[in-house]
C-alpha cells in the first residue's frame, strides 16, 4: 500500500481501546533489556560505599585492602575522583569533599571486573569518621521549623483566606486532630542503576530513569559535554514512582567510573542503600481543624503541616496543598513547615503532596462526618464547592460527586449501617469506609515528530519513557487517531535522547505532555497528506511539532481529577491484624486513553495505598540516623496475599480545557485518597480512631486495649 | 561438589554457549576477574539451563543468578534485592521454584535451570503459541499475562512467571500451602482457588501490584 486516506477515519477510534502493550511480548520473554542489561566488552560495576555515621567529616579513606581484592580495578573517593561542574541538584554532588551530610551518603565507589570483586572491595575500604553531633527526629515543635516560601510543585508554601482561627472557634461542630504519616520508601522493582561507556568520543549511558531528556541535559553539564555527544537510553525502566524523576547519583557514579577507567560501567545501587541514596517520602505530622455547621457546611479549615528535609537541599512535601482544592470553606489556612535535619534528602514519591495530605484530610472528614452523625458520602458532596476555593478559578471539569454516588452504588454503601464496632464475624470486626480523591493536571511542553512511509506506515518519535505506564502504546492510539489512520498501521519510537526531547514521566503528566506534542505533530502530518493527495512522497514525508508556549500557557481553569475510593476492612480483636477485603474506586479523569494500561495504572495507585494504610512505614532510628526498614524484608510492600479485591471503574468525563485529547492523567490518583478510605473503614470496623500510619497489628492491637479500658 | 582443584579448562559446549564478556582468557564465567582470582576461590560447575548444558569456570562466590545474567546473557531473570526478598531472580532448579540470588552456583553442579527463556519449551508443543514472523513462542501462562495486562513495569514479571509455573506443579503435586484446608487429603492435588494462587505467589512482590491480573492469568491457565 503506498498510499493512506489521512483524512478518513477508521472505523472507531483508537484512543480508548483497550490495545495490548506493544512491548509486552519482550517483557513477558525476558527480551527486554533494562540498565543492567547490555553486555558490553570489558564491563566492570560500581559499588558504593555508604556513610555508616549520620553527621560528621570522613576523617580518612584506606582503600588498600580494596585495592588488594582480585578483580578490583580502583576505588573512587572524594580525594581523587574526578571534578565535574557544580549540579544544579546537590545530591548528584557525589565524591567531591569529605562532608558527611547523613547516613548513607556515599564516600566511595569501588569498581570491580566482576559484580563480586567490586562488593568485596567495598567492604574492604575502610573508613574513619570525624562524627559529629546530629539530630534527625521531626518533632511537630522543633525549633528550627520555618515556612518555606515555596513547598514542592511551585505551590505556596502558605496560604491564608478569611479568619480561619475565628471560624473555627466559632463553629458548632469541630474537629481538631493530628495525624503522623512516616517516612515511605519508593522501592521499584528495579533499582536505580546505570551504566556508562565510551563509544568513539560519544558517551552512551543505559539509564533507569523516568525522564531521559533531563539525565543528558545533567550529564552534559556536569560532564561539559555538548548533549550532541551524550546519548541516554531508557528503553524499558522496571518502575520509578518518582524516585527516578531526575537523575540519581547513579548516573553521576557510572559516568565517574568509566571515565577513570575507560571501560564500560554499570552501577547499581544495592536496595539497601536505595532509601538514603534515592530519595523517599518525607514523614508528615498533620494538624487539621475543620469547624462546621449544624448543616455540615464547612465554616473553617486549618491544614498545618509539619515535615523535614535534609541539609543538603530543600524539599518541602507540599501536603496542605489539596486542601486548596477540595471543599468550599470561607476561611482557610494551609501552611507548611519545614525542619532540616541530618536526614537523607526527601524526594517525589507518588502523589508527593496528594498521598499524605488527603489521607490527613479525608481522615478528617470522615471524623466531621462522625462528630455531625452525617453520611460521609453526604457529607463531602455537602461541601462541594463552585469553583477552586484556593484560586477561585472555575474547575475545568470537576465530577466528584459523580464519583461518590457511582462509588457508593457499585460498593453497596446505601445499606452500610453507620454505627461504628458493631459488625462482627468471630474474632472479626468488619468496617467499610469512604475518601475522595484529587490530583492535579500537569501538563509539560514536549517535542516529537511524526513521519509517513511510502508502504502506508506511521512513524512516531519522542524521548517518552514507558515505565510500566504503556506509554509506548498510547501515544501510537493518539496518533493514529489523529492520523485517521488504524492502529496497527503506527509505530511509536520512545526511550532515547536521540529522539525529539520531551519532558519525564512524572506529576501525572506523561501522556498529556507527550501526547500533546504527538497529537500536533501527526495533525500537521495529516494537512500535509491531504495536501499531496494522500500520497507518500519517496523518501517520506515529516513533521516535527513543539508544543512549547502552547502546552505551558497559563489556564484560565482549575484542572484536577477527582475520584473516589471504598474499602472494606475485616480487623482481628485477637491479633490486631487488618486485612482488606475489597477496595473499590471511581475516577473522573478526563479522556481514558487506553482502557486496558489504565486500569492497572489505577488499581497499582490503589494498592500502594492500601500499603501505606496497612504495611508500609519506616523509622530513623535516632542513633545511626537512618531508616531501620530499609530493604524489603523489612518495609513491607503490599503482596499478592495482601490485596484480594480491587476495582477501579471511572466516568466518561469530557473536558475540552486540558489538552487536544481531553485526558488528565492517572499515574498518581489512584494512591490519593485510598489510605485513609482503608484508615476510615477501620474506625468503622472497630470504633477506635488511629491517626498514625501505618495500622500494624501492633497498633491496632494497642488501640483496642486501649478502648475497652 | 566439584573441589578448587578441578580441571579449570572450560569445555567445547561451554565455548559455543558461553557469549564472551570480558577481553581475558576463559571468558566464560566470572567475568574477567577470573584472570587475578586464586584457584582456590574458583570451581567448575556444569548445568543444563533451559535445555543446554554449560561447564563454567566461576567464582566461588557467583550465584546462580549472576551466572544466568552476567556469564549466560540470560536476562529474564531480574535482580530486585539480591538478597531473597522480592522474588524478581526466581527460577525453576530441577523444577522447584527458587530465588536464584541466594544459590551459589558451584552448589549446583549437575542441576537443570529453566529460565524465563525457557518456559515455552515446557508447555506441551499443542499448548505453546508459535513465535509470529519468527518472534519468540509463548508459554500459554506468557499469554495469560498479555491477555490480562500482569504487569505494567515487566521488572518482576519473569520472575511472577517462573513462580507460577512452579506453584501450578506444586499444587498439582499435593503441597499444601498455610491457606490450605488442613483436612484435606494429603498428597492429593490442591485445588487452586484465588486464596490459594495469591498465597502461593506472594514472595514474588510487584510494586506495580499487578496482583489482581495475575491471578486471573494463572487461573486461565489451571490445569
Amino acid at each position: 500500500m503506498d498510499s493512506v486516506a489521512a483524512q478518513t477515519p477508521a472505523g472507531s477510534p483508537a484512543v480508548g481501546a483497550p490495545a495490548e502493550r506493544r512491548e509486552g511480548r519482550e517483557k513477558v520473554t525476558g527480551r527486554a533489556r533494562y540498565a543492567a542489561e547490555h553486555p558490553l566488552p570489558g564491563r566492570a560495576y560500581g559499588w558504593p560505599v555508604a556513610a555508616s555515621v549520620a553527621r560528621g567529616r570522613v576523617r580518612s579513606l584506606d582503600t588498600s585492602g580494596a585495592l588488594e581484592q582480585p578483580g578490583v580495578l580502583t576505588v573512587l573517593t572524594p580525594a581523587d575522583a574526578p571534578r565535574p561542574a557544580e549540579p544544579d541538584d546537590p545530591t548528584l554532588r557525589v565524591l567531591q569533599d569529605d562532608r558527611v551530610p547523613h547516613h548513607g551518603w556515599f564516600v566511595a565507589l569501588v569498581v570491580g571486573e566482576s559484580l563480586e570483586a567490586a562488593r568485596a572491595g567495598a567492604a574492604a575500604v575502610r573508613v574513619e569518621y570525624a562524627a559529629e553531633e546530629h539530630d534527625v527526629l521531626l518533632t511537630a515543635d522543633h525549633p528550627a521549623a520555618y515556612t518555606p516560601e515555596r513547598a514542592n510543585g511551585g505551590n505556596a508554601g502558605r496560604r491564608l483566606r478569611g479568619d480561619p482561627e475565628a471560624a473555627f472557634a466559632a463553629a458548632a461542630t469541630r474537629v481538631d486532630v493530628s495525624y503522623r504519616v512516616p517516612p515511605l520508601h519508593n522501592h521499584p522493582m528495579e533499582p536505580h542503576t546505570s551504566t556508562a561507556h565510551w563509544d568513539g568520543d560519544r558517551l552512551r549511558v543505559y539509564a533507569s530513569t523516568q525522564g531521559a531528556t533531563t539525565v543528558r541535559a545533567t550529564l552534559a553539564a556536569l560532564f561539559e559535554l555538548p548533549e550532541e555527544r551524550i546519548t541516554v537510553t531508557a528503553e524499558h525502566v522496571g518502575g520509578g514512582f518518582g524516585s527516578k524523576g531526575t537523575p540519581r547519583p547513579d548516573v553521576v557514579l557510572a559516568t565517574m567510573a568509566t571515565l577513570r577507567t575507560g571501560r564500560p560501567v554499570t552501577v547499581a545501587i544495592p536496595r539497601r542503600m536505595l532509601p538514603a541514596a534515592t530519595g523517599h517520602r518525607a514523614p508528615t505530622l498533620h494538624r487539621l481543624r475543620l469547624g462546621s455547621g449544624p448543616d455540615g457546611r464547612l465554616a473553617g479549615l486549618l491544614h498545618e503541616v509539619t515535615t523535614y528535609t535534609s541539609r543538603v537541599k530543600e524539599f518541602t512535601e507540599q501536603a496542605a496543598v489539596p486542601a486548596r482544592v477540595m471543599y468550599a470553606v470561607p476561611h482557610s489556612l494551609t501552611e507548611h513547615r519545614v525542619v532540616p535535619l541530618d536526614v537523607p534528602t526527601p524526594s517525589w514519591m507518588r502523589a508527593p503532596g496528594e498521598a499524605p495530605g488527603m489521607y490527613a484530610l479525608e481522615s478528617a472528614m470522615d471524623e466531621l462526618a462522625t462528630a455531625l452523625n452525617r453520611d460521609p458520602v453526604e457529607l463531602r458532596i455537602a461541601n462541594e464547592p463552585d469553583a477552586e476555593p484556593d484560586s477561585g478559578k472555575p474547575f475545568s471539569s470537576r465530577h466528584l460527586v459523580e464519583c461518590l454516588r457511582e462509588g457508593a452504588r457499585r460498593f453497596g454503601w446505601s445499606a452500610r449501617d453507620p454505627r461504628p464496632g458493631t459488625r462482627r464475624e468471630g474474632a472479626l470486626l468488619i468496617g467499610t469506609g469512604v475518601a475522595a480523591a484529587t490530583y492535579p493536571v500537569l501538563v509539560a511542553p514536549s517535542a516529537a515528530s511524526a513521519e509517513a512511509l511510502p508502504d502506508g506506515t506511521f512513524v512516531v518519535r519522542i524521548n517518552a519513557t514507558d515505565i510500566g505506564t504503556g506509554a509506548r502504546t498510547i501515544l501510537a492510539q493518539v496518533a493514529a487517531d489523529a492520523l485517521g489512520v488504524p492502529l496497527e498501521r503506527v509505530r511509536s519510537e520512545v526511550g532515547s535522547t536521540d529522539l525529539p526531547p520531551a519532558p519525564l514521566a512524572g506529576g501525572s503528566s506523561g501522556s498529556s505532555s507527550w501526547g500533546w506534542a504527538v497529537h500536533q505533530a501527526c495533525a500537521e502530518l495529516a494537512a500535509r497528506l491531504a495536501e499531496h493527495s494522500g500520497r507518500v512522497p519517496e523518501g517520506g514525508l515529516r513533521t516535527l511539532a513543539d508544543t512549547k508556549g502552547t502546552a505551558d500557557a497559563e489556564s484560565p481553569y482549575a484542572r484536577h481529577a477527582f475520584g473516589a475510593h471504598f474499602a472494606e476492612v475485616a480487623v482481628d480483636t485477637a491479633t490486631g491484624e487488618t486485612r482488606v477485603r475489597r477496595l473499590l474506586g471511581v475516577f473522573a479523569a478526563g479522556r481514558i486513553l487506553n482502557a486496558r494500561t489504565a486500569r492497572s495504572q489505577l488499581v497499582g495507585g490503589m494498592t500502594m495505598g492500601l500499603g501505606m494504610a496497612l504495611t508500609e512505614g519506616s523509622t530513623t532510628d535516632p542513633v545511626f540516623g537512618d531508616f531501620a526498614e530499609s530493604d524489603l524484608a523489612a518495609y513491607h510492600v503490599p503482596s499478592h496475599a495482601d490485596v484480594p479485591d480491587v476495582e477501579a471503574h471511572w466516568l466518561d468525563e469530557e473536558d475540552p480545557h486540558t489538552n487536544p485529547m481531553g485526558s488528565k492523567g492517572i499515574g498518581e490518583i489512584g494512591i490519593v485518597g485510598s489510605a485513609a478510605a482503608v484508615g476510615n473503614a477501620v474506625h468503622h470496623a472497630t470504633g477506635v480512631r488511629f491517626r498514625e500510619l501505618p495500622l500494624t497489628p501492633d497498633r491496632v492491637l494497642t488501640g483496642l486495649r486501649a478502648a475497652r479500658r | 561438589m566439584d573441589g578448587p582443584h578441578h580441571e579449570t579448562g572450560t569445555g567445547d559446549r561451554a565455548r559455543e554457549s558461553a557469549r564472551p564478556t570480558g577481553p581475558g582468557p576463559g571468558a566464560s564465567g566470572g567475568g574477567g576477574a577470573l584472570g587475578t582470582l586464586p584457584d582456590a576461590c574458583r570451581s567448575t560447575t556444569t548445568l543444563r539451563v533451559n535445555g543446554v548444558s554449560h561447564t563454567l569456570t566461576v567464582d566461588n562466590r557467583r550465584v546462580l543468578l549472576d551466572l544466568l545474567r552476567e556469564d549466560l546473557d540470560l536476562v529474564g531473570a531480574k535482580k530486585g534485592c539480591d538478597h531473597g526478598q522480592c522474588g524478581a531472580c526466581t527460577v525453576l532448579l530441577d523444577g522447584r521454584r527458587v530465588n536464584s540470588c541466594l544459590l551459589p552456583a558451584v552448589a549446583l553442579d549437575g542441576c537443570e535451570v529453566t529460565t524465563v527463556e525457557g518456559l515455552p519449551a515446557l508447555a506441551p508443543p499443542e499448548d505453546r503459541e508459535d513465535g509470529e514472523n519468527g518472534g519468540d513462542p509463548l508459554h500459554p501462562l506468557q499469554r495469560a499475562f498479555l491477555e490480562r495486562d500482569a504487569f505494567q513495569c515487566g521488572y518482576c514479571t519473569p520472575g511472577q512467571l517462573c513462580s507460577a509455573v512452579g506453584a501450578i506443579a506444586e499444587a498439582v503435586a499435593g503441597h499444601p500451602s498455610h491457606v490450605t484446608d488442613p483436612a484435606a487429603p494429603s498428597g492429593e492435588p490442591v485445588p487452586l482457588t484465588r486464596e490459594e494462587i495469591r498465597e502461593r505467589l506472594s514472595g514474588n512482590l510487584c510494586r506495580c501490584a499487578a496482583y489482581p491480573h495475575i491471578v486471573e492469568a494463572v487461573e486461565d491457565v489451571l490445569p
